[in-house]
């Protein structure tokens, strides 16, 4: 591990490794696409696919005890020669809808890269579909991971087409917000969230809609806030279409980056900017006793724990945490700037990629220091016990965040976990069959 | 015809059947597919990912390559892959939908990388739209081909056995007791293709007497050790005491007279009580278990490839839930994984047979070896 590893002063910024052969580390706690096609309420999800794809996107349904919202069509190798790519599509959903027991009112139909490299003509299966079933909409989604360097990425081309259903309304509701974005319902002990209720306005997020037409009020919030820069392609589309304004609040651990967020919002809901002094006293007070425990320990994080990985090394640093290494194989461009920060103020910070085919080897090696690890790819790699089950966020936000963090270090610190069991779980927070 | 689900799994492409039986081999497997497409393959069909280092990768090919043909990345990622792998035996590539598509000819990006690193390649023809059975036919028969020894001495009393991956046996034990089941009914193993051998192992499999064919995902591969070095095989899983004893008896004679025996073929009926469904030669051996031990008459479906089933006259092809779905309604009883149990009719029996290759891991816990007499507590 050390041999692939540099220092964040000799790091490039985004991409600090060169591409090439590619290992997959055994931590299944991110979400894929079919774990947020299932936020959306009642949806029923069609793959048409080669088996090769087919078969993760199928057994992450099954693991989740969600077969029943799953089905799928193959791809056959004639396909690609005989002309009937369209056929298929529309004969094989229109096949599966007549079985099954009750028609969902909406469903996510997705294909992968070799149709849209063959020129399929999707847009005419959606409409072909549409006419058949009149009281059923169809989103178009896409697998297309081929197509990951070239224009949206597939996470978020589907956190777009998930809000696709979403129809315009004569008035929008002003006391009404939307959260997008999020894999997991957010954290409503947040002081966000608590002062948008105190100023009565509803936020919506998708995460807690319990049928399709709660979902469907979410058309009628005037403002989409964003978390994660995945989710800002779904709001502009929202904006566009909709006219639902959009603000991008990222997940943030600075005191001053949570701080212009919340002015930015009370801007644009025409309130004062709220006072978060005491909130953001605890969350130093909670960081500073974890740091009272933890002490000089080392500190591993990897970009799988949250958006933001470097302005979470950047705040534990700040606050005397042992921040030894990033785990990280790109970083986006919101990271810039505390990535320019860390480069200035802790050169010696080490970045090592997760995804180069030597790091198979580099759980091997058994460490007899304790290291406390912030992520399950972290946790993996270090084989620490002593980790932070951390996945993208998980719904914590602002001073309430940073908090909620500084607590989780702590326990990890205290109590091991058992790294098998806890990063196999396939989807963070999703229920599971093993 | 379409293929379609609208609430039963799907059998492992054949990407895995190739990476699942190069596993313990101590080579390089390379998967020309996108970032991230080997989860799949590591999270669902390869239980020995997290405990045993994993030496397959992926290409991370893109949809630029495939426009500009860029076969020159994927020949250097390969080349500098290869380097951090010291004492690599061989590097295996293989292919998914994309390259189909535009017609990567792996047999030339083989050659190349074997020129460059001075590594055994194995350039295997697979597009991810097959099952594991042609995977695995195909990477354990180029093995074969590429590093099996000549002239060896024979030794009738030594055993190969044919078609272990954890796609059909999972890592639970059953290979092990497969091994044991032999070992104790006056076998040497000599190798097991290819799971517990070595390389160097595999390499001496023409010293067997006799090879052992367990899994329909070795079917080429039996077929060609019978040609190439003369080596007869037996078909059968040792599932239960009775057709246990018939596969060590069968396994004697074929060492003894050089003929082959598709046993779990001959030593059963088709019976329309019930239906065993899953690979062919498993399924089948079931079948004969259930009738010499319990008197049950059972039939075999077959969801994958016709080229490698291991059925019998009047026995179907199911390839489709539809057709699977007909099938179940004609019986009072299905073997079955857990994840066909949606189409079951209400009032049939329904006996769980999880399967790696089918759930992946979700039923992995209930798993169970039927070898010898496990049969009478394992179903």
């Amino acid at each position: 591990m050390e041999n692939l590893t540099v220092p964040i002063s000799k790091a490039a910024f985004p991409q600090p490794f060169p591409g090439g052969l590619e290992f997959n580390a055994p931590a299944r706690g991110m979400w894929n696409i079919v774990h947020t096609g299932m936020l959306l309420p009642e949806a029923h999800q069609i793959f048409i696919c080669a088996r090769g794809c087919l078969r993760g996107v199928i057994l992450t349904a099954a693991e989740m005890n969600a077969m029943d919202r799953m089905s799928w069509v193959g791809i056959e190798e004639r396909d690609f020669y005989d002309n009937s790519m369209e056929e298929n599509v529309i004969e094989g959903v229109t096949e599966i809808l007549h079985k099954l027991p009750k028609k969902p009112p909406v469903v996510l139909v997705f294909i992968s890269c070799v149709q849209l490299f063959a020129g399929m003509d999707f847009p005419e299966c959606i409409r072909e579909l549409s006419r058949r079933f009149p009281g059923i909409f169809f989103v178009d989604c896409y697998m297309n991971p081929t197509m990951r360097k070239s224009g949206l990425t597939p996470d978020q081309l589907m956190r777009r087409q998930l809000f696709l259903p979403l129809q315009e309304t004569a008035q929008l509701e002003m006391n009404a917000v939307n959260l997008l974005g999020s894999d997991f319902a957010a954290d409503r002990n947040c002081e966000l969230f608590l002062w948008l209720e105190k100023n009565r306005i509803i936020c919506r997020e998708i995460t807690r809609c319990t049928s399709y037409e709660s979902y469907l009020d979410m058309g009628k919030s005037f403002l989409n806030m964003t978390w994660i820069p995945q989710a800002a392609p779904a709001a502009e589309a929202l904006e566009n279409r909709l006219g639902q304004k959009h603000l991008h609040l990222p997940i943030c651990y600075s005191e001053r980056e949570i701080g212009e967020n919340y002015a930015a919002l009370a801007q644009a809901l025409d309130l004062p900017v709220p006072d978060f002094s005491e909130e953001r006293s605890k969350a130093q007070k909670a960081l500073d006793e974890a740091f009272s425990v933890i002490g000089t320990t080392p500190v591993v994080i990897d970009y799988t724990a949250t958006p933001r990985v470097l302005s979470l090394a950047r705040r534990l640093l700040e606050t005397g945490f042992n921040v030894e290494r990033i785990f990280a194989d790109v970083f986006i461009p919101g990271d810039k700037e505390d990535f320019e920060f860390l480069k200035k103020n802790f050169p010696e910070l080490q970045i090592t990629p997760t995804l180069h085919v030597k790091m198979r080897f580099a759980n091997e090696k058994k460490t007899s220091s304790k290291v406390l690890a912030v992520g399950q790819k972290a946790a993996f790699f270090t084989n620490t016990p002593n980790f932070v089950d951390l996945v993208w966020g998980r719904g914590f936000y602002g001073h309430h965040g940073v908090a909620a963090v500084a607590g989780l270090l702590r326990e990890a610190w205290q109590t091991p976990k058992d790294i098998k069991k806890v990063i196999s779980h396939k989807g963070w927070g999703c229920e599971s069959c093993l | 015809m379409k293929v379609v689900s609208s609430v039963i799994s799907i059998h492992s492409s054949d990407t895995a059947g190739v990476c699942s039986s190069l596993y313990e081999l101590g080579g390089l497997t390379v998967v020309h597919d996108a970032s991230g497409c080997n989860s799949t393959y590591a999270t669902h069909d390869e239980p020995r990912w997290y405990d045993r280092g994993s030496r397959t990768c992926i290409s991370g090919l893109t949809e630029t390559d495939m426009i500009l043909g860029n076969d020159e990345r994927f020949i250097d990622s390969v080349v500098d892959g290869a380097k951090e792998f010291p004492g690599c035996r061989f590097i295996a590539v293989c292919g998914s939908p994309m390259p189909m598509m535009v017609g990567t000819d792996f047999d030339a990006l083989g050659a190349e990388i074997e020129k460059r690193t001075h590594i055994d390649v194995l350039a295997l023809h697979t597009n991810g739209i097959k099952s594991y059975l042609d995977g695995v036919n195909q990477a354990l028969c180029a093995f074969a081909e590429k590093f099996c020894c000549e002239n060896l001495p024979k030794n009738p009393r030594k055993v190969n056995i044919l078609g272990a991956t954890p796609l059909d046996f999972s890592i639970n034990g059953q290979v092990e007791s497969i091994r044991e089941f032999l070992t104790e009914n006056g076998f040497e193993i000599n190798s097991c293709w290819s799971m517990g051998s070595s390389f160097e192992e595999l390499t001496r499999a023409g010293e067997a007497g006799v090879n052992l064919l367990i899994s329909s995902s070795a079917k080429k591969l039996a077929l060609y050790f019978e040609e190439r070095f003369g080596i007869p095989y037996v078909a059968g899983v040792p599932i239960g005491k009775v057709f246990g004893k018939k596969c060590v008896n069968a396994l004697k004679a074929a060492a003894e007279s050089g003929s082959s025996s598709l046993l779990c073929l001959s030593e059963r009926r088709v019976g329309t009580q019930a239906a065993v469904i899953g690979e062919t030669l498993w399924s089948s051996s079931l079948c004969c278990a259930l009738q010499l031990e319990r008197g049950i008459d059972a039939h075999v479906l077959n969801p994958l490839e016709k080229e490698f089933a291991f059925i019998k006259e009047g026995e179907l092809d199911v390839i489709g839930e539809n057709a699977v779905a007909e099938a179940f309604a004609k019986v009072s009883a299905v073997y079955a994984d857990p994840l066909y149990k949606p189409i079951v009719p209400e009032g049939t029996v329904f006996v769980p047979v999880p399967h790696e290759a089918f759930s992946g891991r979700c039923f992995r816990r209930d798993m169970r070896s039927l070898c010898g007499q496990n049969f009478e507590k394992g179903i």
